[in-house]
């Protein structure tokens, strides 16, 4: 259910993709002595036939920059309208000192969209291949592969909320998705995984113990063998990632945040969402 | 044992303090061998350019692309180096499957914040290759402008050669005996010389051109074979043109051509602020999960803050003994494995405190607690290594700097949850059991 509201935010917000991975330029430039207008920066940049530059203020005397990507001949003669002693064209009374600058190309970008999918689609294959690994021995009643697809159908759960949150975030705020937010999505990954394991860990022993009891039961024990622990390590990962939001680098800031989101669903899923999973599966093979 | 742990962790812990300038008013005084571990700051963290060229190997046969690429690496960090930069990095990308065919160049440059500054000292090294004329059968293309002159595309009239830059073992600036007028003087590596001496012996008679970042510069008439690989470029330079061709020919000129695809510049001030950001956000996250630790799990909590201390120590200190370059996401990185750290230690908790409601006493209920939570601790911790193994292999280097210090972070932290909190726990020595001993490993805020 929520998962089909996050796809529709998906949809129906679209992710902006950030200049890491469709190229671009983004300038960070500080006015310490008093900034000029948004617009009159606009009219500036066109007058140097850089159009479609997105200008948004930052902190109390800054102003970020989006543009195409640049050359370096574009970026100095940028610079050079605001710098001291600026040329007529510009803006003599403004003076501004750069703090970041990056121009990415579109075959950069691509590329590192290229990686981003490739990183994303490898992690899933070693997860799946793991976990049928580390559960071999426990193949009944349920082969030890269909463990490692549940947990792939959850992740798709974990990864699939947090997006939705993020399109729906960043159509308010103007968030992009780039090299973090896949960042963030992978370690969700990573943290969920952890968590299934867990549970199955407890399952497995459960069967392996042997005792007379149907394959739910042994799986509802389970889970409520490892809720508090589940609830408890989120916490405490929850408790590191709040401070890293209110006052880490400005960079995490959008990684810690979905983050956090993404342990909250990752949790639940494991909890309410695989092991339930487990059982159907195995009363539809009885079925069968 | 638990003494000698502890005399070890306030040593790491010390080694940490040390060789950290910001926490040690006394840092300049001391012995060098504390100053040669400092933490490795990225350039996300330290300011400086970070740049990404293009290789254009189209001319480089595929069995020597390798090759090629490693000598324009060399060549660009010489010319990085005779600009002072502290700790440049070059690398090479080599454009595989993964990163979509491209073979590309990665220079970071701490502490240059001015980018043309820093493109100028890359970019301007020279690229020289020998011509030679175009056999007479292909057609030459010429215009005839509008004061009818006819202008020879001067182009199309040489074929290239093997021979570049590449094989240049030396250049020296030397003057003209007669006419006092400087000039270039080359001296070719042995691959070099057999294909100049190749070259001139074939083309006797004919002109062979030195191009200079594609422009013609000279083309003498070769008057006989020259064996010694010696060769001189007398183009109309002045003096200070011709030294300071000789300077950049020296530094190496680049075996193949390159175009700047991307760049980024952080200013030193801003790193700077991220630094003091992170830092303020791990010690918080630090102290949270420390008083939720001793709150929910008392005395194996106050334990296991203390392993996650140890944790931290050894951790920071492999950091810096690597080392490993801190960027924003590495910080990130690590203080998410600070929140994975005591997962091993809440999972063996949780077991011990199962198997005392149980019924077992408490020596054997730390007993089990560690040895069935082992598995878990092994699989889930495997798979979080997996996963950053596979993101350091793929990952951009964003991307990369995370998954060191997270999987470093993971590796550690097992070791810190299964051996130190084990001693520990061990060492206190509770064997009785009563009422005192229980409350001290239940857990809860409430009294149980």
């Amino acid at each position: 259910m929520l998962m089909v509201v996050a796809v529709i935010f998906t949809f129906t917000f679209g992710l902006k993709l950030g200049i890491d991975f469709k190229g671009g330029a983004l300038l960070e430039l500080d006015f310490s002595r008093g900034r000029p207008e948004a617009d009159s920066i606009q009219n500036n940049l066109r007058s140097l036939g850089v159009t479609q530059a997105l200008v948004q203020p930052t902190g109390e005397t800054g102003y970020l920059i989006k543009t195409r990507d640049l050359t370096e001949e574009e970026h100095q003669k940028i610079l050079s309208l605001w710098s001291s002693g600026s040329s007529p064209s510009g803006d003599g009374k403004y003076e501004a000192v750069e703090k970041s600058f990056t121009s990415i190309g579109p075959s950069v970008g691509s590329e590192l969209a290229r990686k981003a999918i490739l990183s994303i689609v490898f992690v899933i294959v070693a997860i799946i291949l793991f976990i049928t690994f580390a559960f071999r021995k426990v193949s009944k009643p349920v082969a030890s592969w269909k463990y490692g697809i549940i947990t792939i159908i959850t992740l798709l759960h974990d990864i699939v909320i947090p997006t939705g949150i993020f399109a729906l975030l960043s159509h308010y705020t103007g968030a992009e998705v780039d090299t973090l937010f896949v960042l963030a999505l992978l370690t969700i990954l990573g943290l969920s995984v952890h968590d299934k394991i867990v549970v199955f860990d407890r399952i497995r022993e459960n069967l392996k113990a042997g005792e007379k009891e149907n394959f739910m039961d042994t799986i509802g024990r389970s889970t409520s063998q490892t809720i508090v622990r589940s609830i408890n390590i989120t916490l405490t990962i929850i408790f590191v990632l709040v401070p890293l939001y209110l006052f880490g680098p400005e960079t995490t800031k959008n990684f810690s945040l979905i983050l956090t989101i993404g342990l909250f669903f990752g949790v639940y899923s494991s909890l309410f969402f695989a092991s339930p999973l487990l059982v159907w599966i195995e009363e539809w093979q009885n079925r069968g | 044992m638990a003494l000698i742990i502890l005399i070890l962790g306030s040593g790491v812990a010390f080694f940490v303090y040390k060789t950290e300038p910001k926490l040690n008013k006394n840092f300049e005084t001391q012995k060098a061998f504390f100053k040669k571990f400092p933490f490795r700051l990225g350039l996300d963290l330290s300011g400086g350019s970070h740049l990404i060229y293009k290789a254009d190997v189209g001319a480089v046969e595929s069995s020597e692309v390798g090759s090629s690429m490693d000598a324009l690496r060399d060549v660009i960090e010489r010319r990085v180096n005779l600009f002072g930069v502290s700790e440049p990095v070059v690398q090479v990308q080599r454009g595989g499957f993964i990163s979509g065919g491209e073979e590309q160049l990665i220079v970071d440059l701490p502490g240059v914040t001015d980018v043309k500054q820093a493109i100028d000292m890359i970019g301007k090294t020279p690229f020289l290759e020998f011509k030679i004329e175009a056999p007479k059968d292909v057609p030459q293309t010429a215009t005839i402008d509008k004061d009818g002159k006819v202008n020879l595309d001067i182009g199309s009239q040489f074929i290239a050669t093997e021979l570049t830059g590449r094989y240049l073992q030396k250049a020296t600036l030397e003057f003209d005996q007669n006419t006092r007028e400087p000039k270039v003087s080359l001296q070719f590596n042995d691959v070099g010389t057999k294909l100049f001496a190749q070259i001139t012996k074939t083309n006797v008679g004919k002109m062979v051109a030195i191009y200079l970042d594609g422009a013609p510069v000279s083309t003498p008439v070769v008057r006989e074979e020259i064996p010694n690989g010696q060769a001189v470029i007398s183009g109309s330079f002045t003096p200070t043109e011709a030294k300071l061709l000789v300077g950049r020919l020296n530094s190496g000129a680049l075996p193949v051509p390159i175009t700047l695809l991307s760049t980024q510049t952080i200013g030193a001030t801003l790193g700077e602020s991220a630094v003091k950001a992170g830092v303020k956000a791990a010690i918080l996250g630090f102290l949270l999960v420390a008083i939720f630790l001793i709150l929910w799990y008392r005395l194996p909590g106050l334990i296991a803050v203390l392993a996650l201390s140890f944790y931290t120590a050894i951790l920071l200190a492999i950091f810096k003994l690597l080392p490993v370059t801190l960027t924003a996401a590495g910080i990130g990185g690590f203080i998410i494995s600070l929140g994975m750290a005591v997962d091993a230690n809440v999972l063996i908790f949780e077991r011990m405190k199962e198997e005392i409601r149980k019924g077992s006493n408490i020596h054997d209920g730390i007993h089990a607690g560690f040895k069935r939570a082992w598995t878990s601790v092994r699989d889930s911790n495997t798979s979080s290594i997996i996963t950053s193994i596979i993101l350091f292999w793929l990952g951009t280097p964003l991307i990369k700097g995370f998954a060191l210090t997270f999987g470093l972070g993971v590796l550690v932290s097992m070791f810190s949850a299964i051996t130190v909190s084990r001693i520990f726990l061990f060492a206190l020595g509770i064997d009785k059991t009563n009422k005192f001993t229980k409350f001290l490993f239940s857990s809860g805020i409430t009294r149980t």
